[in-house]
């Protein structure tokens, strides 16, 4: 608990708190479509949130974050689908097979030396090439698409994760603050500091005593099996799954956007880039309607990105928390 | 645990496609000692530490560190195996603050970021830096940046220290004030040394003996008097007027 909060500046903390308390109140207030924005806002919050803690943490760019999603997605579904098994037992066959995949990919990475952007490529072709695989797979819908029962949405069963969209809410919400919480005590702990090492200079933490394949290793593990989780949620809220869009690379960068934009490698980076990107995306789709423009959220986003690496390459966070004064960073000092 | 450890070298070579970086080359550094390895720009110095520290692995010949053989190791095996080592271009932890990058080298031998930090702070103090603890390194001076090399080094509480040219680019005043921490570190816990330098002033105050590198080869050997008389050491490295 000390160390969760410990260099946290009071306005900082009460901030987050007016935040969280607002969060929690939102269904009450806000109307059907506003809660839906939220959600997606969230669902990328948390899993920026996961993807950055492998690139941003510690220097491993995966581009195709997706597979982990729909690795947990369809492994969830199956269960549910063809065994009748909840997601809650689900989401940890999904944790299970997103770290396996996770794992495989990073020991082929790093026991052959392939670092940067050909590792990102690495993680590309696994997503989808596992799309292609899906898409042959009777037992997973193939091509047809892999559907769960839609049920009432008005009443709650937690249990097996059917309900109203404020019940899909309050799980993404819990989700991103643990995520949150998470990545605040890792960054703060022997793993975090292993990794910024890892992440600065590779030769220089090996030479003083980091294991490099050991802890690149626990990052891809953590962030896969986080990215799992997300896709049991994906699969229960959406009720249906398709192989291309699942693991499509598009669905991958959509992932990373929220972090550049917000700010790799911080905390609240993730979380503050899609609550930018996702509702001016959805703002922009809707008074566009009218006019037929396909890919105009993705153009918009595409000139975010551009905009950011002009003008803040770092990010939004580092800026704005220096503008409220959050980050008590004097003189060059970093405290 | 002491905090002394002998090293061994026993006929490496390494060549690198078809150049002889270093060739059949021997020497020991007792436990405690300073020694130092001199010679001239290409002598394959960098590269006997790279072997030693398991950057590069020697084409032949062995590598022991109490008796113990280093060669086919990992960076990071022996650096837990008590080597410790700095490099001749500095290379900090960049968004890191000084106290934590000397943190990561405690967590070699704690699991406890409490007490890293704590052992960090010490190390710092011991080498004067303990005011720059929360500045970036690049926002530090250069001879206080290889402080923070040498810091980071000591803080996985190595038994040999290897020191890549920690001297270079100091102020005559710098380089004394060094001097005095290598040799009182020495003294104190009889941690060996085992240094690279062309800074002559360093050596010859600091070393117990010298190995001198030529073309990858031993050239001499012995206390600092008897290498800086020899005619060879003369020729290919330090000049006539060194005497």
């Amino acid at each position: 608990m000390k160390r969760l909060i410990e260099g946290v500046p009071l306005r900082g903390l009460l901030l987050l708190a007016v935040c969280a308390v607002l969060l929690i109140a939102a269904p009450y207030f806000v109307s059907d479509y506003v809660l839906s924005v939220l959600i997606i806002v969230l669902y990328f919050a948390y899993t920026g949130q996961a993807w950055n803690l492998m690139i941003g943490f510690a220097g491993l760019l995966s581009l195709g974050h997706a597979l982990f999603v729909g690795i947990g997605a369809y492994a969830s579904a199956a269960l549910f689908i063809h065994y009748g098994i909840g997601p809650w037992a689900g989401v940890f066959v999904a944790i299970a097979a997103s770290v396996a995949a996770g794992c495989f990919i990073g020991y082929l990475g790093f026991r052959f030396s392939i670092h940067g952007v050909y590792f990102a490529l690495l993680t590309i072709a696994f997503a989808e090439f596992t799309g292609i695989i899906v898409d042959h797979i009777r037992w997973l819908g193939s091509t047809e698409g892999f559907f769960l029962p839609v049920s009432n949405r008005q009443t709650v069963d937690l249990l097996n994760l059917r309900g109203s969209q404020a019940m899909f809410y309050y799980v993404i919400l819990g989700l991103t603050g643990a995520a949150l919480v998470l990545c605040r005590l890792l960054l703060n702990s022997k793993l975090g500091y292993y990794w910024q090492a890892i992440r600065e200079d590779q030769e220089s933490a090996e030479a003083i005593g980091v294991h490099l394949f050991r802890y690149k290793m626990i990052a891809v593990a953590i962030s896969s099996g986080l990215t799992g989780i997300a896709g049991v949620w994906y699969a229960f809220y959406y009720n249906n799954l398709f192989p291309e869009s699942t693991f499509a690379t598009g669905k991958s960068i959509e992932i990373i956007l929220g972090p550049v934009v917000g700010g790799v490698g911080t905390l609240f980076g993730p979380i503050l880039g899609a609550f930018i990107l996702t509702p001016l995306g959805e703002v922009l789709t809707s008074l566009t309607e009218g006019l037929k423009i396909d890919g105009v959220k993705q153009l918009f986003w595409g000139a975010c990105v551009a905009a950011i690496v002009l003008f803040r390459p770092t990010g939004l966070w580092p800026w704005i928390s220096s503008l409220l004064g959050l980050d008590p960073r004097r003189d060059g000092d970093k405290r | 645990m002491t905090a002394s450890a002998a090293l061994s070298i026993r006929g490496i070579s390494k060549h690198f496609r078809g150049l002889a970086a270093v060739t059949d080359v021997s020497f020991e550094v007792p436990a405690g000692a300073v020694q130092a390895l001199i010679g001239p720009n290409g002598a394959g110095k960098t590269t006997i530490f790279n072997m030693i520290a398991g950057g590069f692995k020697p084409d032949s010949g062995a590598i022991l560190l109490d008796g113990k053989p280093l060669v086919g190791k990992r960076p990071d095996e022996i650096c837990r195996a008590g080597v410790g080592r700095t490099f001749q271009l500095v290379r900090p932890f960049n968004a890191m603050t000084v106290e934590e990058n000397v943190a990561v080298g405690a967590l070699v031998w704690t699991d406890d970021l409490d007490e890293a930090r704590d052992h960090a702070v010490g190390v710092l103090r011991l080498l004067g830096l303990e005011d720059k603890r929360f500045a970036l390194p690049g926002n530090i001076t250069l001879p206080d940046r290889k402080c923070l090399e040498v810091a980071r080094a000591l803080a996985t509480k190595p038994r040999l220290l290897l020191l890549d040219e920690v001297m270079a680019g100091l102020r005559p005043t710098e380089t004394d004030r060094m001097v005095g921490l290598f040799r009182d570190l020495n003294a104190s816990t009889g941690l060996t040394i085992l240094l690279i330098e062309h800074v002559m002033r360093a050596v010859m105050a600091l070393s117990h003996s010298i190995v001198v590198l030529h073309h990858g080869q031993v050239i001499s050997a012995g206390t600092p008097e008897q290498v800086t008389r020899d005619p060879a050491v003369l020729e290919c490295y330090l000049g006539e007027e060194a005497l």
